[in-house]
């Protein structure tokens, strides 16, 4: 009997990350814009891309979505209304998405006759950070009454955000929302992120935000 | 918590390693885990035991090497620690700092193996 050290050094989701990067590359080719919109459950995710897909629709855009969570159908119904194409992920129990699953539901989907894709992951702040879906902007939301110090306790998910989004901003004011704080601390753990202030109520930043989704679009070309 | 994701990842990857050493027995698996990572330490060591039951790796010790946060900063022109996840400034001149060089590694650095001469072909 001997001892011996094997070095492995091999990459835990070395899985996933090779998927996603066969998504990447997918996205680039076909010319769509993939976003990763992640936060707590109950931020606003859907009611948010629910307002974004209807305005993109009506500036004439291609637009769909697939939208994760662990039972139910119902985040897919409600973005369905806009009109788009939207297909919901079951995870039954799996607290994020995996660019498997991302794979598994594009198919039939021609992604060159799309302009933007969103994806709407699991509500967690914790496990989808890990997941590459293979996205060029992931969006970390935040909503006025989930507390400013959210990105300080959530620093993992923040800090690979490429944008920020604070919603429900109609509820600022009874909530006693501390804006700059929220700001300052979005930025003290991602320095120099765009950071959007949205209402899905009111559709209060819409327009920064549409005008934001239409740059990155034309970056990529 | 994606831990049991994480441990059935280790699972296949080892058992996958370990064909080139037949009837070799795991002692050690080491982790290098970034500070970033979004992986906790005492979930994975909680799962690990349960996890790897009726594996190659039952019985095997996980060692979990945590790397901290390493920035560039630009106007130090060096890569600088992170003391805390809880601001990214550079500790030396307290300028923000975006330019990550380490912390989101999830690995396996290594396996420390028994190996069993039986089975070794001479
Ligand atoms: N006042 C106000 N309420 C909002 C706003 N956006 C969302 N809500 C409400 O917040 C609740 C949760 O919104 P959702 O859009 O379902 O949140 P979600 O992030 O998609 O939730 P999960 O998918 O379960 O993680 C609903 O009751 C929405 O009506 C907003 O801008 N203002
Ligand atoms: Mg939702």
């Amino acid at each position: 009997m001997t001892t011996r050290i094997v070095e492995l050094r091999k990459g835990i989701l070395k899985k996933n990350d090779e998927l996603a990067a066969g998504l990447r590359q997918r996205y680039t080719a076909a010319g769509v814009l993939v976003l990763n919109l992640v936060s707590s459950p109950g931020t606003g995710k859907t009611a948010f891309l629910e307002l974004t897909l209807r305005e993109l629709r009506t500036r004439g855009a291609r637009v769909a979505a697939l939208v994760g969570d662990l039972e139910t159908d119902n985040d897919a119904r409600r973005l369905a209304a806009s009109g788009a194409p939207v297909r919901q992920i079951n995870t039954h129990g799996i607290c994020h998405l995996d660019a498997d699953m991302i794979t598994s539901h594009l198919g039939g989907w021609q992604l060159d006759e799309l302009d933007y894709l969103f994806i709407e992951n699991v509500g967690n702040l914790v496990c989808p950070s890990s997941y590459d879906l293979g996205e060029k902007v992931r969006v970390a939301l935040l909503s006025v009454t989930e507390g400013e110090d959210k990105p300080l306790k959530y620093p993992t998910l923040f800090n690979s955000a490429d944008a920020a989004v604070i919603t429900k901003m109609d509820l600022a004011v009874p909530c006693g929302f501390d804006r700059d704080l929220a700001l300052k601390n979005i930025n003290e753990i991602r320095p120099g992120i765009r950071i959007f202030e949205t209402s899905a109520k009111t559709g209060a930043g819409m327009d920064t935000w549409l005008a934001y989704l239409a740059e990155e679009r034309e970056g990529r070309k | 918590m994606h831990e049991l994701s994480i441990i059935s990842s280790i699972v296949e990857s080892v058992t996958e390693s370990l064909a080139a050493y037949p009837g070799a027995q795991v002692i050690e698996v080491r982790l290098r885990v970034g500070a970033l990572a979004s992986v906790v330490e005492d979930s994975l060591q909680f799962c690990y035991q349960i996890a790897t039951e009726d594996t190659p790796l039952a019985g095997s010790k996980l060692v979990v090497n945590v790397l901290p946060v390493v920035m560039h900063c630009e106007p130090c022109g060096q890569d600088v620690t992170l003391p805390s996840l809880q601001s990214f400034r550079c500790p030396q001149c307290g300028e923000f700092v975006a330019d990550l060089r380490q912390g989101r590694e999830l690995e396996i650095e290594a396996i420390e193996i028994e190996e069993n001469h039986d089975h070794a072909h001479c």
